[in-house]
């Protein structure tokens, strides 16, 4: 018998402490009478009892073996890959389609994310590239004018820009930008169920999304790589005509003069090659994305690691192949 | 309207996640310009059912016929076509939030028909008249409310003049004033139209007042353990627990109110 006789007030903790001991009492062959308790507190705990345990609902956490965890690990794995392929199968077959003018998707909202990845991004691209350039140089012209040779930072930023650095910071800017909001902005839509509805209008989101960001990455890079080539040179210049007296007009000639066309093309390439993949991930990212605002942060994180991942990969791919080429 | 022909045919389908199956043997007939209503408690998989019915997910096995054609079974060109005869209200109205509501509403119109721009546009405007918007076309979808989000979805839904309207749980989310104006549009819908509307809902008010047959799936059995008229299945199923869910849950109270006074 529970006594509560002079009971002021009370909340669901003791409800939660009751309910306890009839619980315990019941495995245990002893009963608790609560029928003294107040009347409030009898009807929770009617409720509390009222609705069976549903069996196999709750769930019980066994810890599995680190072999089991290890291949579960690795099946997932392959399944990723398998998934990532797929969709970028599917996304090569409606790139195919747009250039052959048959894919359905909006001008309005191809030229909306061109502004956005390209014009939009001109700020950050600028100020990361000149300070880029700029640490070259510093880097540089520590080293170099030990031995008099200071002029030779022309080369050292020139060159590095043009060939590395110009794609590679562009596509680290892109991905954290623009990849990020791809993957957000698609997954959202996974969620609202807007993906859903295109494709029972018979709208391919591939062709509908998703080649138009990859259209607007790869069109953009390049350019904005171009554009972030002559701001790491300028940076360079600065530092070149401030710390080592260098003349900008030698500067800008020894620059000319070390840089050919074949190094600015590979950088070229390589941005449109980037932009492919940043595109790519965010898209895929974003296509995948669970049912939950919480996953669609973790689309968007996971875009921006999977895309710099990619691009440092492909990056090394290239390096080794170029040297193969002997370019 | 009992003598209608048969529009749609669900034959034999299984339906799972991975290994988890979720309704198996489901087998029913939608008759052309009938309110079919797909209900159940939560989790009994009714959604799935719908988009297995608009072709968004595959079933593990069995078929959907559309006039006697078989919806899975043929090609992915065949589909599209089929879909289009598809008008589709998701549960939040799943507006293009980049779009503002006549674009949305124009989409499939410009997509699928010849029609000009001012044709679209005039078009557009009209569908949201039809669902009381009027004068809303130049509004984005985040700055209207969520009754309105789900009544220019229907908007979007009617825009090809589809011959078969799909709801998603239409009244979730809404006051009983606009679902209950919601249920008054899709009744006119069905008179004036003809068209034939397949609603999944657990909505009883709504149920009672537009279904004209319906089939129930039970979340424990997985599978459906009753189908016709929801008026009659309240007074008449054999399954207590059909009678029960119709009654909101009056069966059992009465039950347990008997065990308490006894």
């Amino acid at each position: 018998m529970l006594q509560a006789d002079g009971l002021g007030s009370w909340d669901t903790s003791l409800i939660g402490f009751l309910a306890k001991c009839i619980a315990t009492g019941e495995s245990g062959e002893r009963e608790f009478d609560a029928s003294a308790m107040p009347e409030g507190v009898q009807g929770l705990l009617r409720l509390a009892f009222a609705v069976e345990e549903r069996s196999g609902a709750r769930r019980t956490t066994t810890r599995k073996g680190l072999l089991v965890r290890l291949g579960e690990a690795s099946l997932d794995a392959v399944d990723r890959m398998r998934e990532g392929l797929a969709f970028l199968g599917s996304a090569t077959l409606a790139l195919g389609r747009f250039l052959v003018g048959r894919a359905r998707y909006q001008g309005s909202e191809l030229f909306l994310l061109i502004q956005d990845t390209g014009a939009n991004a001109f700020a950050i691209v600028s100020l990361i590239s000149f300070l880029v350039g700029m640490i070259l140089a510093f880097v540089g012209a520590v080293q170099l004018s030990q031995f008099g040779a200071g002029i030779y930072v022309a080369n050292l930023v020139g060159l590095a820009m043009a060939r590395e650095m110009g794609a590679m910071m562009t596509a680290i800017i892109m991905a954290g930008r623009t990849g990020a909001s791809f993957a957000a902005q698609l997954g959202t839509m996974r969620v609202n169920e807007e993906i859903d509805a295109l494709s029972s209008m018979g709208i391919d989101p591939m062709e509908f999304l998703v080649v138009p960001r990859m259209i607007a990455l790869m069109v953009m890079m390049p350019l904005l790589a171009l554009y972030a080539n002559f701001m790491g040179i300028l940076g360079g210049m600065v530092v070149g005509v401030g710390m080592l007296d260098l003349g900008v007009f030698e500067y800008v000639e020894q620059t000319r003069r070390s840089v050919s066309l074949t190094q600015i093309n590979i950088g070229i390439i390589k941005a449109v090659v980037f932009g492919v993949l940043v595109a790519v991930a965010g898209c895929l990212r974003g296509m995948q994305c669970g049912n939950s605002s919480q996953a669609v942060g973790m689309a968007a994180t996971s875009a921006v690691v999977t895309s710099i991942v990619l691009i440092i990969v492909t990056d090394g791919l290239f390096a080794v192949v170029l040297n193969v080429l002997g370019l | 309207m009992n003598t209608a022909a048969e529009h749609i045919r669900v034959e034999n389908l299984t339906m799972a996640y991975g290994d988890f199956v979720i309704q198996k043997d489901l087998d029913f007939v939608v008759r052309r310009g009938d309110v079919f209503i797909i209900m159940g408690g939560s989790g009994c998989g009714k959604s799935t059912l719908l988009k297995i019915m608009i072709g968004l997910k595959a079933p593990a096995t069995g078929e959907v016929f559309y006039d006697g054609d078989p919806f899975w079974a043929s090609g992915s060109e065949h589909q599209e076509e089929r879909k289009r005869e598809f008008g589709i209200l998701f549960q939040s109205g799943a507006l293009f939030s980049s779009m503002t509501l006549a674009e949305n509403i124009g989409l499939p119109m410009q997509l699928y028909t010849e029609m000009s721009a001012a044709e679209i546009r005039e078009n557009a405007s009209l569908k949201l008249a039809l669902v009381g918007l009027k004068g809303f076309e130049d509004y984005y979808p985040n700055e209207i409310s969520g009754g309105m989000k789900k009544r220019a979805g229907l908007a979007r839904a009617l825009a090809l003049d589809p011959e078969i309207l799909f709801f998603d749980e239409p009244s979730a989310g809404l006051d009983p004033i606009s679902s209950r104006l919601l249920d008054e549009l899709i009744l006119e819908l069905r008179d004036a139209l003809g068209k034939t509307i397949v609603v999944v809902t657990h909505e009883l008010a709504s149920i009672f007042t537009i279904a004209d047959d319906c089939v129930f799936l039970d979340p424990d059995t997985r599978t459906m353990i009753a189908h016709g008229n929801p008026k009659t299945l309240r007074d008449e199923s054999p399954n207590e627990k059909v009678r029960n869910f119709l009654l909101r849950g009056e069966l059992e109270a009465q039950n347990q109110n008997r065990g308490h006074s006894e």
